[in-house]
């Protein structure tokens, strides 16, 4: 009698104990992958040779130091970035996709699917024509988060009548969105010089080309704030699923939650965008696999999801380097050719457990 | 400045005070001369109403009468034209949302929860309202209460949305009643039930109010509000067409103006409980 009255309200325990256990595989299979990616290359290197490089950075007199005269370089100046890189943005990105559904209590919402990407994008793009092609990482991230900001707030006011968002609203806001800032990108890459068109185009096609230490000093720090905010926010996230009222009914200040989460959520997708391009459907993905696995509680669903948006983004960027023999191919579209038929997929069987769109 | 120095002393501090529960027949809601406005149109024309602690108020009217409007305005979820809501004392608008939520529940009259929340974790949400305070201790046993109250445990480790519409109904109730406040608002919780199981929910409704709490519910079979009700409120185009016990209020005359359709008010031949009847030739 006394064991079940004490049995904690928080969460089942078995869940818990899974919950932990899952965050743990992730953050190995973080760990494996990333040692996995600084090793493959035009420069071989070998798995202890990254570690002991690691090693010696950081003071430690221990194994062995890359063979390769230029590995050393290689590793700290090429590798080390665009793995920090892939995995603040595949953070970020899942971690955006997460709280975006939270908030609209619907597993389709995305930043890619609803324009908060190309938004975010039109205002970075913006700056790299007017500044030229010598603008400066902090400008370029600056005008993502404003232009996110602006854009997740109109896709929120859109979207949503008498205090639900209903699917199709949803979506058909983002096809708008992504129309109209579709059009102001091809305008500014009409409008670019020769330089900065090059610049924006690549950097549609979204890559992790080019990753330097200053852009992850820019980005990591938005994307930590971002996903630690989101943290706090689990509980409501969890009442929000009940629908607006009856979550307004059980104490939360919906108003406040909505407000915080449309900042946020530009916070994160500008991190990634600024430097990377538009990836699309990580944040759809990732926390739809998560959900299957640790529940849909956001306690866990938020930490999993960016564990595992940095996953994929990493296992994304290693194909993206490997699949063609000398040739990196734009990370975007291979995210795109994954996510495409998966959002598909998603549609479809939300659709049936709906029983159509109401 | 204080506003926020309250903010924070509620961010921070491990333990927030709880309000106490009354004796019954203390008024833990009263609604003062409520008129609400949809567009140009007025929906509620000054109603009044007194919620008592140990009774059940139902709500009752024909179609767009303003019942649901009222309960909406009593749970703060409608702007209000004139007049105003007091719970436990003071204005709605004067309590923050998480006050509100450890004086009284709602019943929504739809059920959707998105994603795959188990019944089980949705009960438990019911208990937000309480962290940080010294009944967070009473969870796990509100929990299961409510759930054996609404016969909901054997399904518990099912997602809602997978659950039929009876069985999400009481699994809101559940969630409702696990918010343990000491006045229920709920709106047509009997519904999606069968008769076995609004009976059920009726009585669970009536054995709360007099173990303490205040009951205000919307129904539409009048025999229900008839058997189970302290306090009856008809309302009549957003007016209040009368407000009594069932006895007083519900009677031939009053119910036939106010549906439009002849109405019998009979005494039931073995225990004299009051039968509701539509005439029918």
């Amino acid at each position: 009698m006394t064991a079940t009255t004490a049995a904690p309200a928080a969460a089942p325990p078995r869940r818990r104990l899974r919950g932990g256990a899952v965050l743990a595989a992730l953050s190995i299979a973080l760990l494996v992958l990333a040692l996995v990616s600084a090793c493959v290359g035009q420069v071989p290197t070998a798995p202890m040779e990254v570690i002991g490089s690691v090693l010696h950075r950081i003071g430690l007199d221990l194994g062995p130091m890359p063979a390769h005269p230029s590995g050393e370089v290689t590793l700290w100046q090429v590798r080390f970035p665009r793995v920090a890189l892939a995995i603040v943005v595949g953070a970020a990105l899942a971690c955006a996709g997460a709280l975006l559904q939270g908030v609209f209590a619907n597993p389709l919402a995305e930043p890619g699917v609803i324009g908060v990407s190309a938004g975010a994008a039109v205002g970075a793009s913006a700056v790299i024509v007017t500044g030229g092609a010598f603008v400066a990482g902090p400008p370029v991230a600056a005008a993502a988060f404003i232009a996110g900001l602006i854009t997740t707030a109109l896709v929120y006011l859109l979207a949503r009548s008498e205090g639900r968002t209903e699917v199709v609203t949803l979506v058909l806001t983002g096809i708008a969105i992504n129309a109209f800032a579709g059009g102001l990108i091809a305008y500014f890459t009409f409008a670019a010089s020769p330089a900065a068109r090059d610049q924006i185009v690549f950097w549609q096609l979204g890559s992790l080309n080019g990753a330097t230490w200053n852009s992850v000093a820019i980005v990591a720090p938005m994307a930590a704030v971002g996903i630690a905010v989101t943290m706090t926010m689990a509980t409501k996230l969890d009442l929000l699923a009940l629908g607006e009222s009856a979550a307004a009914h059980l104490g939360v200040n919906v108003e406040r939650v909505r407000q915080l989460a449309v900042v946020v959520v530009a916070l994160l997708v500008a991190s990634s965008v600024a430097f990377t391009g538009i990836i699309l459907f990580v944040g759809l993905v990732v926390p739809h696999l998560m959900r299957m696995i640790v529940g849909p509680g956001h306690r866990l669903l938020i930490p999993a999801s960016a564990l595992g948006g940095a996953i994929l983004l990493l296992a994304a960027d290693l194909g993206a380097r490997t699949l063609v023999p000398n040739a990196d191919l734009p990370l975007g579209m291979l995210t795109s050719l994954v996510g495409g038929p998966f959002f598909f997929w998603l549609l479809r069987r939300t659709r049936r457990q709906q029983g159509g769109w109401a | 400045m204080a506003t926020l120095a309250a903010q924070l002393r509620t961010l921070f501090a491990r333990e927030l005070e709880v309000p106490e529960r009354r004796e019954p027949g203390a008024v833990s809601m009263r609604a003062v001369d409520v008129s609400v406005d949809r567009g140009q149109r007025r929906v509620l024309e000054s109603v009044s109403l007194d919620v008592r602690v140990g009774e059940v108020l139902a709500l009752v009217g024909p179609n767009g009468a303003g019942k649901s409007t009222l309960l909406a305005a009593m749970a703060g979820d409608q702007d209000i034209a004139a007049g105003h809501v007091e719970l436990d004392g003071r204005p709605l608008d004067r309590w923050t949302g998480t006050d509100m939520a450890q004086r009284r529940a709602v019943l929504p009259q739809q059920h959707t929860v998105g994603f795959s929340f188990t019944s089980l974790e949705v009960v438990r949400m019911g208990r937000a309202p309480w962290v940080r305070t010294a009944c967070r201790d009473e969870d796990a046993d509100a929990v299961r209460e409510a759930m054996e109250a609404c016969d909901v445990a054997r399904f518990a480790e099912r997602p809602f949305a997978a659950l039929s519409g009876g069985e999400r109904s009481r699994v809101a109730l559940a969630r409702v009643f696990a918010q343990r406040t000491e006045t229920l608002l709920l709106d047509e919780p009997t519904a999606a039930l069968d008769l076995g199981h609004q009976e059920a929910v009726m009585s669970l409704v009536r054995e709360r109010a007099r173990a303490g709490t205040a009951v205000v519910v919307v129904l539409h079979d009048l025999a229900l509000a008839a058997a189970y009700a302290d306090t009856v409120a008809v309302l009549e185009a957003g007016a209040l067409a009368a407000y009594g016990s069932p006895r007083e209020v519900l009677t031939e005359n009053l119910l036939s103006r106010v549906y439009g359709h002849p109405v019998e008010v009979i005494a039931h031949p073995r225990s004299g409980a009051q039968l509701v009847l539509p005439q029918r030739d």
